[in-house]
């Protein structure tokens, strides 16, 4: 039966099943990803040096953004939830107000998605820049395997470094809310950090920590996993970049709900 | 001996090689000639194991590489050097330290001794004392000649070579080819090239295969292919163009 012949339906049928198929081997291959990943950063040879880069380059290089953003996120939380609060006359609870916010939400979700913007784009690119020009091919005509030298290496710094960001995020943050509640807005210091030590208690500080490891396996394993399977020239690139940041970024919205539902 | 048995690959719609077989001896200098497209260097990323075919194999050594991964597909690449297209030199890396990284990475020795074969692998390329640059810093042929010592450093017994000297002037081709054949002739590797320099390649080559329409149509020294009556081998070694 020539293509012309079969009914539309079935026609659209097997488009659909040709998509789903698609669909499943593409998560099978990014879950894959991942296990290749994990297999390489549990076994030896481990690589210290490495390591270490990934931890400048997603880290450290990543500093000053989460250092400006921190402190002006905790500053309109300062600002939009004092002005709240006097409505009712519960100003004092502005401490508590905004250190769960960023502890709880606001810190591992914002640190994420600025560390995404600055380091996951920038590892997209790279490993995408190295794939088109067969350095990942070289590595493994090299008997190398690429999972153990550029992409373990990239998670594992994600996952330290992710906690670390947004725990300067939260005290930036908190220290931002304080500067507008107690230096310009007039509340008086003791309240701002007396009543936060009432409510803010260890599993908000947990649920803060699991969420920013999650963010950080997200982040580098979407973007290694994008750069890794890139296109074809620049054009490839561009686009697996794109793509890298949008799905890392909904993931981590994502991610933050069903958590943060479950906790 | 490398062995080539239908090697069939398909690319979506597109039947790439059609059932290619070609034998390529030990401590020859094989070329690979055919049309640019025409499926020569997803030939050799078969020979290297970065593709997998959709029918066929390919046996080094009696051992069929198509259907192995893991450490017994990388026991057989340790053999292996490969010369890329581009260099594919490490961009984040000084030239020395592309060329001592199969060493540090591969082999356990001291780094003096490193140090010893690095340079003595860039002389060999005429590259002395240019160790120090980054890949981006030295022209197209000094990097094709950084990834030629690269390739060279572990002293492998195969080595590939993807149109090396694609996009050079003729004065640097010509430099590339002779550095090839004075390698080859000091290390005695086997030598399997992808090319399309005609007629510079027949000075080097020890045989030729012609790949035309996913098939090797012809294969000898280079002097039967320059005398081949087939007419497709005839085109392409003129120059010909399509239609004619």
């Amino acid at each position: 039966m020539s293509v012309s012949t079969v009914p539309a339906v079935l026609r659209s049928l097997d488009l659909l099943g040709g998509w789903t198929i698609e669909g499943v081997n593409s998560l099978g291959r990014f879950g894959a990803f991942l296990g290749g990943a994990v297999g390489a950063m549990v076994t030896p040879p481990l690589k210290f040096w490495a390591f270490v880069d990934r931890i400048n380059f997603i880290g450290f290089r990543s500093l000053l953004i989460i250092l400006l953003t921190g402190a002006f996120t905790g500053m309109v939380l300062g600002l939009q939830i004092f002005l709240t609060l006097s409505r009712f006359g519960s100003e004092a609870f502005l401490g508590p107000a905004v250190a769960l916010s960023l502890i709880r939400e606001l810190g591992p979700v914002l640190a994420a998605l600025m560390v995404t913007g600055r380091a996951g784009s920038a590892l997209t690119a790279e490993l995408g820049i190295m794939r088109i020009t067969e350095q990942i091919d070289a590595l493994e005509v090299m008997a190398l395997s690429p999972m153990r030298y550029l992409v373990a290496p990239s998670i594992f710094a994600g996952i330290l470094t992710f906690p670390l960001m947004t725990a300067i995020f939260d005290v930036l943050g908190i220290f931002g809310g304080y500067l507008v509640g107690v230096e310009l807005l007039g509340l008086s210091p003791g309240t701002y950090f007396g009543e936060m030590q009432t409510f803010v208690d260890f599993t908000d500080i947990a649920l803060g920590f699991w969420k920013s490891i999650s963010f950080g396996v997200i982040v580098t394993w979407v973007c290694a996993y994008k750069g890794f399977h890139v296109g074809h020239g620049a054009e490839g690139v561009a686009r697996a970049t794109t793509q890298a940041v949008v799905l890392s970024s909904v993931l981590i919205l994502v991610w933050d709900y069903f958590i943060g539902s479950v906790w | 001996m490398i062995k080539v048995e239908g090697l069939t690959k398909r690319f979506g719609s597109q039947l790439v090689l059609r059932g290619l077989d070609l034998e390529i001896p030990t401590g020859s200098i094989t070329v690979i000639i055919g049309r640019s497209g025409g499926g020569k260097s997803v030939f050799l990323r078969h020979l290297i194991g970065l593709l997998q075919p959709d029918a066929g194999r390919v046996l080094v050594d009696d051992q069929e590489i198509t259907r192995l991964s893991g450490e017994p597909l990388d026991a057989i690449r340790r053999r292996y050097g490969v010369v890329f297209q581009g260099g594919a030199l490490f961009d984040s890396m000084r030239c020395a330290d592309n060329v001592a990284f199969p060493l540090r990475e591969k082999v356990r020795l001291p780094k003096a001794e490193i140090a010893k074969r690095v340079d003595s692998a860039l002389a060999q390329v005429g590259l002395e004392g240019m160790g120090q640059k980054y890949p981006a810093e030295v022209s197209g042929g000094m990097r094709k000649r950084v990834a030629i010592a690269r390739a060279l450093v572990t002293e492998p017994e195969i080595v590939f070579f993807d149109e090396p000297t694609t996009g050079l002037d003729p004065v640097l081709v010509n430099t590339i080819h002779h550095l090839i054949l004075d390698l080859h002739r000091r290390h005695r590797f086997t030598a399997v090239m992808v090319s399309h320099e005609i007629p510079e390649i027949f000075e080097i080559a020890d045989r030729v295969a012609m790949l035309h329409d996913g098939r090797i149509v012809e294969v000898g020294p280079p002097a039967q292919l320059q005398a081949s009556q087939n007419r497709i081998v005839q085109k392409f070694i003129r120059g010909e163009p399509e239609g004619t």
